[in-house]
């Protein structure tokens, strides 16, 4: 079973970013297990892939320094084995790597790999509700969760189309363009959040939030998690520039997860009760 | 014919994010509307630039020497008299003035050899839009009088650094840009490569290619070619050269591709250095569809190499995939040396100095025996001008024994560069 339903049950989650192998395997699963003690209710493991048309620069020299620091798919799966956090753990990567893995054609031999490591779920960018089918198959055959992307432009049918498919939570994109740490909250933040308001799976906005300021600003406009990836990849390609100490590194990334974890629990205090849905 | 799903066989489809599929989906309806029905005359319109301001129809000319040569009737599809020098025109031109008709105030584009970025150009010059084109900076370097060709037509040129500087890494940078600005911008693609519709909306304006030489040989030569060559990058002029030959059985058609310098792979390196991945891709999806792919054995995207600009791309079309599958279209593939003695050969024997790409077509026409028959059309898709320095370049590092001599250079400049 997918253990991402309940991380969200406890009040706002917390859901960070890193790309797995970056800067190197061993740094990568120390910064992880960090940001598990700063608090991560669900952590977001992206899987490197050559091309990532959604991501913006600070995602992409991540995805540069891991591929080239040897990350495979196989090390990925083994990488997730080893790692000792208690956090459900969601998959971030594109279709390709998804399609391509195993000996037949198709999702379910990726899934099926993932589910053994306990990935309870995945994020496929560059996958929309159309094209989804049969990774949403395999995903219902090992009891994985589906995660869609909402974007500001998704209206009328759109929306529909990833209700009927989407589980765990539904990712909110908080702006149009790529990712990317920024310094304000957009105000597509809260016409996307309005138009998911009747909508049962808990939604995590993501996209540019970089602040526990941020954090606590979105929850209280209705969100029930915030996924912050690029500020975090900040601080591991800062400590990869300057030489740091992995320890140190792996320090500031538990404070960021702190304050970040902080801002969302402070929103949650903020946020007018929900007149009664119907 | 154009009417469809988006889907070639197992290959195409929609693989982006969500928040393109909205303007995805606008553009597929647009499509259809005015590039299919030809709603408030779009086609019409298309038409009439194509000839007052395109210059086509475009001959087919009896290539005299190389008939001699090969013993048998070498036609050649002159795509390199369209204005700007190569049939990216007819795409650009399609796609910028369907952006019009949507609405669409700003255009984005990504370019290889530069020669699609200097057709969407000069097109948003022509129509009156805002023009900004992607392109790698490897290719900057490559292609430098095309990268001045669109600065004088007004488009902004945004160098892309990130991977080797070439086709692949221009896409994807111009899709993040779309993705940033959707509501007001279009992508004006430059091949038959991305999302449904982009492959059947960039056939379709290629179209006219084969849809006037399958005219043009009946008069002249009273009957259907043998066999029809054309260079595949994404396969737009490919595509473009095949689409009304399609349903003639007995006319065989060649898809050339870049050997590049070799057909082995560099996994380790993440290198296929050659772009034949009709050839020797494997299924996979990149760029929006499903297609043929240079990648390893993980999935990941090999680097390609060709020595022309504009068929280093590590995907192609999916049509094209799919016809290959099918037995319909035959893969080939000519290196990069071939490629440049052809470009010598075709200077000296027609007159006519052909776009690297369009070399490798005729290297095929050089290599090829008996079996492309009596009559054959080689589609010229470009002239050879925006490839001067990489030629002067490309052969001095080489034995070409049918180049001109270099040793002009060598004497005030102190020596090649
Ligand atoms: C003259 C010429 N021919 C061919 C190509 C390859 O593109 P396609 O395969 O889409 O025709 C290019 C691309 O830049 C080109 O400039």
């Amino acid at each position: 079973m997918s253990r991402v339903p309940e991380a969200f049950a406890a009040g706002p989650a917390f859901v960070p970013y890193l790309a797995v192998g970056d800067p190197d395997y061993e740094s990568s699963l120390e910064y992880v297990e960090a940001l598990a003690r700063g608090g991560a209710d669900v952590i977001e493991l992206g899987l490197p892939f050559s091309e990532p048309v959604a991501e913006g620069p600070t995602i992409q020299s991540a995805v540069v320094r891991s591929l080239e620091a040897g990350m495979t798919p196989e090390r990925f799966f083994g990488f997730v084995e080893e790692l000792d956090v208690d956090a459900p753990l969601v998959c971030m990567t594109y279709y390709n790597l998804i399609y391509r893995f195993g000996d037949e054609r198709g999702p379910e031999p990726f899934v099926r790999r993932a589910a053994e490591v306990g990935i309870d779920g995945f994020v496929v960018p560059d996958l929309p509700a159309e094209e989804s089918d049969p990774l949403r198959a395999a995903c219902d055959a090992h009891d994985r969760d589906l995660i869609f992307i909402v974007a500001p432009t998704t209206r009328g049918e759109r929306l529909e189309r990833i209700m009927e498919r989407v589980s765990g939570y539904v990712y909110v994109q908080a702006r149009l363009g790529t990712t990317g740490a920024r310094a304000d909250v957009s105000d597509q933040t809260d016409a996307s959040l309005a138009r998911l308001a009747d909508w049962d799976v808990p939604k995590a906005v993501g996209f540019g939030i970089s602040t526990g300021e941020h954090a606590e600003r979105v929850v209280a406009a209705g969100a029930d998690g915030v996924i912050v990836g690029s500020a975090l990849v900040d601080i591991v390609a800062d400590g990869h520039e300057n030489d740091a100490a992995t320890s140190d590194v792996a320090a500031r990334l538990e404070e960021k997860a702190r304050e970040l974890k902080a801002g969302a629990r402070r929103g949650a205090e903020q946020r007018v009760p929900h007149p009664e849905r119907t | 014919m154009s009417t469809n799903d988006g889907k070639f066989g197992d290959y195409g489809g929609q693989y982006v994010p969500e928040a393109l599929m909205p303007a995805i989906e606008e553009l597929a309806d647009a499509y259809e509307r005015y590039a299919v029905e030809n709603e408030d005359g779009f086609l019409d319109e298309f038409r009439c630039r194509l000839r007052d301001f395109g210059g086509r129809p475009t001959p087919l000319q009896r290539a005299e020497r190389l008939s001699e040569r090969y013993g048998r009737e070498v036609y050649l599809k002159r795509e390199d008299l369209v204005h700007g020098g190569a049939h990216k025109l007819n795409n650009a031109l399609g796609q910028v003035l369907l952006a019009k008709y949507m609405g669409k105030e700003r255009i984005i584009a990504e370019t290889g050899a530069g020669q699609h970025g200097t057709a969407t150009a000069m097109a948003c010059a022509h129509l009156g839009l805002d023009c900004e084109v992607y392109m790698g900076t490897r290719d900057i370097n490559r292609q430098r009088p095309n990268v001045f060709r669109m600065r004088l037509n007004g488009a902004a040129v945004n160098p892309v650094s990130v991977g080797r500087g070439t086709l692949k890494e221009a896409i994807s940078e111009t899709m993040r840009d779309w993705a940033t600005n959707v509501e007001d911008t279009h992508y004006v693609i430059g091949s038959v490569v991305g999302p449904h519709p982009f492959p059947s909306l960039v056939r379709d304006f290629q179209a006219v290619i084969s849809e006037e030489a399958r005219e043009q040989i009946r008069t002249r030569a009273g009957t259907l070619p043998d066999s029809v060559l054309a260079c595949a990058g994404g396969g737009s002029n490919t595509m473009g050269a095949f689409a009304r030959f399609l349903d003639d059985e007995g006319v065989d058609l060649y898809a050339v591709e870049a050997g590049g310098s070799s057909l082995d792979v560099d996994e380790e390196a993440g290198v296929a250095p050659n772009s034949a991945s009709l050839t020797t891709g494997s299924e996979g999806v990149l760029h929006g569809a499903r297609t043929k792919l240079l990648q390893d054995r993980h999935g990941q995207i090999m680097e390609s190499h060709s020595v022309s600009s504009g068929l280093d791309y590590a995907g192609v079309g999916p049509e094209l995939a799919h016809l290959v599958d099918a037995g319909r279209v035959t893969p080939v593939n000519v290196d990069d040396d071939a490629a440049i003695s052809a470009f010598h050969r075709l200077s000296q024997l027609e007159g006519i100095i052909p776009a690297l790409e369009t070399a490798h077509a005729f290297g095929y026409l050089e290599d090829a025996g008996e079996d492309l028959g009596e009559t054959v059309i080689v589609n010229v898709s470009g002239r050879g001008d925006k490839d001067l320095e990489s030629v002067i370049e490309e052969t001095a590092k080489r034995d070409v024994k049918n180049a001109p001599d270099l040793d002009v250079f060598a004497g005030g400049t102190g020596g090649l560069r």
